[in-house]
This record gives structure tokens, sequence and C-alpha cells, in this order.
């Protein structure tokens, strides 16, 4: 059944796929016309506390999906289980565990991945980035940007040896790498040994090299965190471009102005389960979401004056004075 | 003026010695392990040890020279495959436990009485048991020859020839690791050293790469092995937890990471060491300290100097004081 879904799905465009959420009913573990990430039961616990509890989520293809919720909802855990470098406590083991029926399953592009190695998840097409990021310190900027290229002939111990068999294939990965890296404003970076970046850049140099790869989706674990705000502004292009170019996105993030402005569709965790999903503006109204996680004034700039009403700045000024007049008593005693 | 011409003399032929050259072979191999992939081998002399065993053996059982070189070297692999196996899974302290084990089990397996007709015990292998067939493929002929102030036989136990391989030996070994460190293999293997789930999450096979490693280090070990006992003899004893560190101590002085840091290293280590020791002889009197105690003294000198390396020029001779600048 999905591997029919895989191959029908190469047909449809960017919109169409989009136009497709419209149908799809505001619930939690809601069916998508056009899966391309399945997860069914998993379960992760560490000791009693049970981390991450899907039943059911489905991700649409060629679409930006983005997961929110609330510090340790298991969103970071989730990523790690279905990327192949976590295994769930509910998958099914030789002797004993769960029924066939209750064990943990999820399939990528008609592939079941259920116990497959981190490696062998990202050669299926689903590379995913860190909220920690993890740059090679002491290899340059384009070192770092070359590992992330697949099929690798030089990567055979034995074709390594000698250098005409993969010179070319390493030229056109150049190549590529200096357009990725153009993209990501890191070009004249790109001799720097990669632990002189700055933490803003390192995420940049982390997602030009996930692309590398060429990714059937990429999986962006607080793509933003760190990133001053004019960068922001291109990053949200170019994920938006990557979607336009037919990669599905999902992505971590806390900022939700940032989720409203590109995501398609928005799942919310909240204690490792699937609490909410639907386009972003229904859900971020949805009561249950408010409660959890985005509080009553996440509307709110709190940063804004217009926030201090006038009522508010008597109150200060009042407060002000009184503070001043206590200090004064007390420098005359 | 005599004696500083002997210290002189000596540290210049320690240089050239076929045992130093053994020692840099396996000092490479632990370079690509320790400085390239980032793997904790704390047991470099077992693989020394192993291909040792295996090429003595395999003379003494009547095998031509060839024969015997690649039973070492498939020692080596073989060696590197049963301690990888289990092990590379796991977090990289847990590979220098176990590799340190595992050369003592070799060393004491050795040392077995049990095995005496085989491995001649805690006593080993005489040179003469399987020299032969190496001198026999001397092309240098007979007599002896002065090069500089040396002068050493062509072929004899321990004369040009030997010099000659097994130097020959370490730059083609030197070459090769140059060759594949500059190429996408060397690139995944120093992406291991930084961080390996990075390399995971973008579809390389650690486990894979890790274990290519452990043999290709394993195997100039194994071949380091042979050549450290060609010119002399087989004893388990040599080949014990201090050759481990002392090759650590070069490669960490020449620079890890480096293509000629663990040759210059070895070289500079031997070289320094005579010189302590016999600057200690020359000035420091008899009823301080005799012979014997220059020679300990020296050593502890080394302890001490590899203490100080790590501490204050971690990157060694020839390192990349860039590549420090940032915690790993």
């Amino acid at each position: 059944m999905s591997s029919s879904v895989a191959s029908s799905a190469s047909t449809k465009t960017v919109a169409e796929y989009r136009a497709d959420l419209k149908n799809v009913p505001h619930k939690p573990g809601a069916r998508k016309p056009e899966p391309i990430l399945k997860v069914k039961n998993v379960r992760r616990d560490f000791g009693g506390l049970t981390a991450v509890d899907v039943d059911h989520v489905e991700v649409q293809r060629g679409v930006i999906t983005a997961l929110i919720g609330p510090n340790g909802a298991g969103k970071t855990t989730f990523f790690n289980l279905i990327t192949g470098f976590d295994k769930p406590s509910s998958s099914k083991r030789t002797f004993g565990g769960p029924s066939a029926a209750d064990a943990a399953s999820w399939s990528f592009n008609g592939r079941a991945l259920g116990n497959t190695s981190a490696a062998a998840v990202a050669k299926s097409g689903m590379v995913r980035t860190f909220q920690l990021t993890k740059a090679l310190s002491r290899l340059t900027v384009l070192q770092n940007m070359l590992l992330g290229a697949q099929h690798q002939s030089g990567e055979n111990f034995f074709v390594a040896l000698i250098k005409p068999l993969w010179r070319k294939q390493e030229e056109a990965n150049t190549q590529k790498a200096l357009a990725l890296l153009d993209r990501f404003k890191l070009l004249d970076k790109k001799d720097d040994l990669a632990g002189s970046l700055s933490g803003g850049q390192k995420k940049l140099l982390e997602m030009a090299r996930a692309l590398m790869s060429d990714p059937v989706m990429i999986m962006l674990d607080e793509p933003m965190a760190g990133v001053n705000p004019a960068l922001t502004q291109s990053l949200l292009g170019h994920i938006q471009s990557l979607r336009d170019d037919g990669m599905t996105v999902l992505f971590v993030e806390h900022d939700m102005h940032m989720v409203r402005h590109i995501s398609d569709w928005v799942i919310v965790m909240a204690e490792g389960r699937v609490v909410a999903e639907g386009p972003a503006d229904t859900v971020m109204s949805d009561q249950a979401v408010v409660d959890a996680y985005l509080g009553a004034h996440h509307d709110t700039d709190l940063g804004d004056d217009k926030f201090i009403t006038d009522t508010a700045a008597v109150r200060i000024e009042r407060a002000v004075a009184e503070e001043d007049a206590r200090t004064a008593k007390k420098t005359k005693k | 003026m005599d004696g500083i011409i002997k210290i002189l003399y000596d540290m210049s032929a320690s240089m050239i010695l076929p045992t130093t050259a053994a020692f840099v072979i396996a000092a490479i191999g632990l370079n690509v392990h320790f400085g390239f992939t980032g793997l904790l081998n704390m047991g470099q002399a077992g693989f020394m040890l192993i291909g040792a065993y295996g090429f003595a053996i395999s003379i003494g059982a009547g095998l031509p020279f060839w024969a015997a070189f690649f039973i070492a070297i498939f020692a080596g692999i073989a060696f590197a495959l049963i301690l990888g196996i289990p092990t590379l899974q796991l977090r990289g302290d847990y590979l220098a436990i176990v590799t340190i084990a595992a050369a003592e089990i070799i060393r004491m397996v050795g040392r077995a009485s049990i095995l005496n007709d085989i491995t001649g015990g805690s006593n080993g292998l005489t040179g003469e048991s399987f020299r032969n067939p190496f001198a026999e493929m001397s092309i240098f002929g007979d007599g002896q020859t002065q090069i500089l102030w040396f002068e050493f036989d062509n072929t004899g136990v321990n004369g040009w020839w030997s010099r000659a391989v097994t130097w020959f030996m370490v730059f083609l070994f030197a070459a090769i690791v140059w060759l594949l460190m500059r190429s996408p293999w060397g690139r995944v293997i120093k992406s291991i050293r930084e961080d390996e789930d990075a390399v995971r999450s973008l579809g390389k096979n650690v486990f894979s790469f890790k274990m290519q490693s452990l043999v290709v280090g394993g195997v100039l070990g194994a071949i380091g092995g042979v050549m450290f006992i060609l010119p002399t003899s087989l004893q388990p004893d040599a080949m014990g937890r201090n050759m481990t560190f002392l090759i650590w101590t070069a490669m960490l002085l020449g620079g890890a990471a480096t293509i000629f840091g663990p040759i210059l290293g070895s070289i500079v280590f031997f070289a320094l060491r005579l010189m302590v020791q016999g600057t200690m002889r020359l000035i420091v009197p008899d009823a301080w300290m005799n012979i014997q105690q220059t020679e300990q003294f020296s050593w502890i000198m080394v302890g001490v100097a590899l203490m100080l390396l790590v501490i204050f020029r971690p990157q060694g001779m020839i390192g990349n004081k860039k590549e420090l600048n940032f915690n790993v």
C-alpha cells in the first residue's frame, strides 16, 4: 500500500500537497492523503518516566510541518527515535515484548524503518540536524560539507588510495558544497576550521551539510535558536525554497512567529503525546494548546511599549516614588 | 671530549636503528587509531607481539619468508576483528580497557610454559630461529660498508640490509597513510574522531569505518612487530605495556594526526633518551648514580616528559596549534 503512495507521489506539485491538507481533520493522529512518514505506537520510557508515547502520527509529503510543545514534551526524543539514534521501548523483540499490532513501527517513503541504524535512516533520505550543533571542529567548513555527500566512491578503502578514481566526483561535490555555502552566507569561511565558527554559524553549517546529501525529508531540531534576526529571515526563505524544491521539512521550534510564518501544518506534543494537530492558526487558538504551552499572552510582544497601558504606567510610577521615599528615609537614619 | 663524541655517535646511530624503524611503523599504526580516528588503543604492543609470533612461529615451521610475513599480517587483522566486534560499538574508553587487557592476554599466553615448544615460553624465540630467510633475501652481499661515520655489515644480524628494508617500509607506510588521509575515506575517519553521531546522521556506517581503521593500524603494528624482532630476538616481555606507552610517548612527541609526527617523534625520542643517559653517565659521579641507575633515571625522565608534553604541548612537535584552540 505504502509503496504505491511513494511512487504516485512524484506526480503532484507542492501546491497540490498543501491543498491536500485542507481536507484533513484537525485532530491528533489525523490521516494524511500523502504521508511520507507514518509512525505507530512509538513509546520510550526512561526508567519510570515515559518521555514519548505516540499512538499514530503522519507527516504529509512536500509540506513544512512544525513540531511544537513545551520543554520536556519529548520532541527531541521523538526525533531521535524515528531517525535511529534511539530505540523505542515498545519495539518488537525476539522474546516477549509487545504483540505485533502494538509494537512500534514506522515507515518513511514506503520503507519500514522499525529496526534500522541511524546511518541507514539517513541513507534512505531522512536527514536530521541536532539541537546542540555537531560541527566537526577540527575539519574545515568545506570538509564538513563534503562529508555530507552521498555515494562517494572515495570512501571505499581501496579506491581511496588512488586519487584519479575519485577526483571527478570530489570536484562535483565541491562545486555543490560551495554553492550551498554561498546560499548560507558561509562561503568566505570555507577554509576556516568549523570549531572557530560562532554558534549560529554552526547551525547554518549543519543545515547546509544535511542538504549536501540531497535528502527527501529534512528534520531540523530548533534551527533558529541562536541565529540573529536578519539571518532568521533568510533562513525562513531557504526553508520555504526547500519545500518548493519538493523536499519535506519537519522542524522543532519555539519561535511561534516562525512557526506561524512558514509551517503548513503544526503538530503539538505535550508530555510525550500528540495533543493537537492542524494549520498554525487553528492550533494556536486551541484552548488545550494555549493552556499547555503558549500561555494566554502568546500574541503579545512583552517587549512592546503598547503593552504597558496607562494604568500600568501610573502604577509603576507610584511604586518608584514609594521606593525612593523609603531609600531617602534609610539614608537619613 | 671523547665522552661527548661517544654520546653523539650513540644518538645518531640510534636514529637509524632497524628497531627504531620498527617502532616507527607501530607508531604510525597507533597514529591511525588515535590521531586520526580517535580510538584509544592502549594495546599496540599486543598487535606487535601477535605479528611477531605469527612470523617467527611460521618460519620455525619451515614456511618461506613471504608466507610467514602474510601470516603475521593476517594475525594482526584477526586480532583487530576479534577486539573490534564487541568493543567498537562502546564508548572510546572501553576500547582502551579492552585493548590493554587483550595485549596482556597475548603476552601471558606467549609466556605460558605449556606452549614452550611453540612460543619458547618466557624465554621467547632466539633470533637464529627465524632470521635466516630474511638475511638470505639480501641484495647487498657480504662485507662491510661505511656511510658517513657508520660502519656496519652489509647483511649481518644488524646491518645495512635490515636498516634499508625497515626504513623503506617506514616511508612506504607513511605514504600510504598520507594517501588515505587526503581521500574521502580519511575525511570520514577524521570526522568520526570529532563526532560519531554527526557522521551517523549523514548516512555513514561508523562501525565499519572504525573497524577498517582498527585493522589498518593493527596490521601496521603487526608488521612493526615483525621488523622489531628481526635484528634481535622475540622476547614477549619486550613487547609489554611499557612498549605501548613508549609508542604513545613517541607519537605524542612528534604530533598525533600528522603524517611525519610518529617518525620524527620516535627518532627524537630515542636520541633524547640516549642523550640524557649519556650525559648523566658523564657528569654524575658513580658514587651518586651508577650506570644502571642512569638508565633508570633516563626512563623516569621519559615519563616526566610525557606528562609535560600532554599538558603544555599536546599538539606535539609538528602538530597544528590552531586545531587545539577548541575543546573537543
